[in-house]
């Protein structure tokens, strides 16, 4: 019998999320104006925020609460955030609707669907100094980790540690993409604010899915 | 420290700016369902190709301020610096759109690139056609071998002011994107920076230009440029700023041109005329006539001091399209 995630309330996971978002707010807008416009948490907080007035008290599976956190950010913030998230999570959304219980290989199906719509509307690669730098790494040690035969808390915690190697990695990087490329050699030294929230995102999905394994 | 500005809520500056211009400017500004999306208010209008663009609040009178008669139909209004929404785009090509398809005119950024990609996709399944045109006219942005990087800036003006005549003469969908192409084509833009800017729910200053320092080739979100250098008179000011702009070739002795000068929102109007001068004698020298000028503030940067220096070279088409009449905010003519 393979290991499942149970998830009676989608509403509760997605609240997870929003509650790391909102609580590093101000945290993600000082990275952010290293080398960005200084906004990138009040951003993140607003959509996040709208996401909130949306779901709260309601019973949703994860799909639905994941599409209405994406339809927060997409028509919530724009900006260049609302389209990157927002496809991400109507990726993630689109692959598990009406699931109320996760195989790690329906989790995989998730990540991989996620990055596919992300790459869909962005040129984004890694090592262009964004959040792609903590996505893809932690989608495909989450891949390989399930290939390998781990276990599904063991291939959730591979996946927290590749992201964060991945949000360290763009300390080093010279941005390629977005306003930070404008840049060039300037950009380096700091780390990325959108790899930053996207590795707070991956952490704690990880984190709210193991707590939820059966 | 304590913001200095005239605001009531520092995170709803867009809405309560919306309201100010709604109110003052029932003549231009109509509102739509989507509170982020103004339009004119006799749009649209059956068999005419609508213009829209859009594009992140700060640099009043762009966006919305060139809506008007002969020039854009709608606009989408995002946050202070920050790409309007797809869905605020879609509705903006839907309040365009008389039935001869939507010109999407506006610039190089990827937030922006993002919900116009998106906004396009849902207006086609909704049975309207979109082509766009992408400004990228700021040449310290990226080499001219990297045109595609380069991002669009003040002379996106001159792109809506030539797409809109076109529209208003008739021009179908197709001869509207060209025409517009062939503007932002012959068009080639620099901005310098005297100061940064604050952005008011950041309420400190988005970057930093020293005292008595200049930043040559600055974004309209304070992007860094080509380099920092001590601040020159005018005079300097105007050579440095042209230098880039003509050795990319496309102006030579002989070519018509327009001219339009911007200051970045703290510069006083008169020292736009100051380095206008400057600009026009250089011209003089090497030939260039310009045909026609444009000075004052048309596209900002919030609080920022600076200017920018935008050059369209004219055709017989643009000559005459650029001439034609236009009734918005931003500008007047005719």
């Amino acid at each position: 019998m393979s290991e499942v995630v149970v998830i009676k309330n989608g509403v509760d996971v997605v609240n997870d999320l929003i509650n790391v978002i909102v609580s590093n707010r101000d945290y993600l807008s000082e990275i952010d104006g290293a080398i960005g416009d200084g906004d990138h948490g009040i951003n993140m907080a607003k959509g996040f925020n709208i996401c909130k007035t949306r779901i709260d008290g309601k019973e949703l599976t994860l799909s639905e609460a994941l599409a209405e956190l994406s339809d927060s950010l997409m028509e919530g913030i724009g900006g260049s955030m609302g389209p990157l998230y927002g496809c991400i999570f109507t990726g993630w959304s689109d692959s598990i609707q009406g699931k109320t219980e996760l195989t790690k290989e329906d989790v995989q199906a998730m990540l991989v669907n996620g990055m596919s719509e992300l790459q869909d509307i962005s040129p984004a690669q890694k090592g262009d100094k964004c959040l792609v730098d903590t996505l893809f790494p932690a989608v495909e040690t989450f891949q390989q980790a399930v290939k390998d035969g781990k276990t599904f808390k063991e291939a959730l915690n591979i996946m927290k540690d590749a992201a964060a190697k991945g949000r360290d990695s763009t300390k080093d990087l010279v941005a390629k993409i977005g306003r930070a490329s404008r840049l060039g050699e300037r950009s380096k030294g700091v780390l990325d604010a959108g790899a930053t929230s996207c590795c707070l995102l991956v952490t704690q999905l990880a984190d709210s899915l193991e707590a939820r394994i059966k | 420290m304590k913001l200095n500005r005239i605001i009531n809520d520092p995170n709803l500056v867009v809405e309560d700016a919306i309201e100010g211009y709604v109110a003052a400017h029932p003549e231009f500004f109509s509102k739509t369902n989507h509170e982020r999306v103004l339009k004119y208010p006799s749009i649209p209008q059956q068999g005419k190709v609508g213009i829209v663009t859009g594009g992140g609040s700060g640099h009043e009178p762009a966006f919305l301020g060139y809506v008007g008669k002969n020039m854009v139909d709608a606009v989408a209004i995002g946050e202070i610096f920050s790409s309007p929404t797809a869905g605020a785009f879609l509705d903006a090509m839907k309040a365009a759109d008389g039935g001869a398809g939507v010109a999407c005119l506006y610039g190089n950024y990827a937030g922006d690139n993002m919900n116009v990609k998106m906004a396009v996709k849902k207006a086609a399944a909704a049975g309207i056609t979109v082509k766009t045109v992408v400004a990228n006219d700021d040449v310290a942005s990226a080499p001219i071998t990297e045109k595609e990087k380069r991002r669009g800036v003040a002379g996106e003006i001159l792109m809506w002011k030539v797409g809109g005549a076109a529209a208003a003469a008739g021009y179908d969908l197709d001869g509207v994107i060209a025409a517009a192409q062939k503007a932002i084509d012959n068009c080639r833009s620099i901005g310098v920076g005297l100061s940064s800017c604050i952005i008011p729910a950041v309420g400190h200053p988005n970057f930093n230009i020293d005292n008595g320092m200049m930043e040559v080739g600055i974004g309209h979100h304070g992007e860094p440029g080509i380099n920092v250098v001590p601040l020159q008179p005018a005079k300097e000011m105007a050579a440095t700023m042209l230098e880039p702009i003509l050795t990319e070739g496309i102006f030579e002795a002989g070519s018509e041109v327009v001219v339009l000068v911007s200051g970045l929102g703290a510069t006083p109007t008169m020292e736009l005329y100051i380095y206008y001068a400057e600009v026009d004698r250089i011209l003089k020298e090497k030939g260039v006539k310009v045909h026609r000028s444009y000075v004052g503030n048309y596209f900002t940067s919030l609080e920022m001091m600076g200017v920018t220096l935008s050059m369209m070279k004219l055709d017989d088409e643009l000559k005459k399209l650029v001439d034609a009449p236009v009734h918005s905010l931003g500008m007047v003519q005719g």
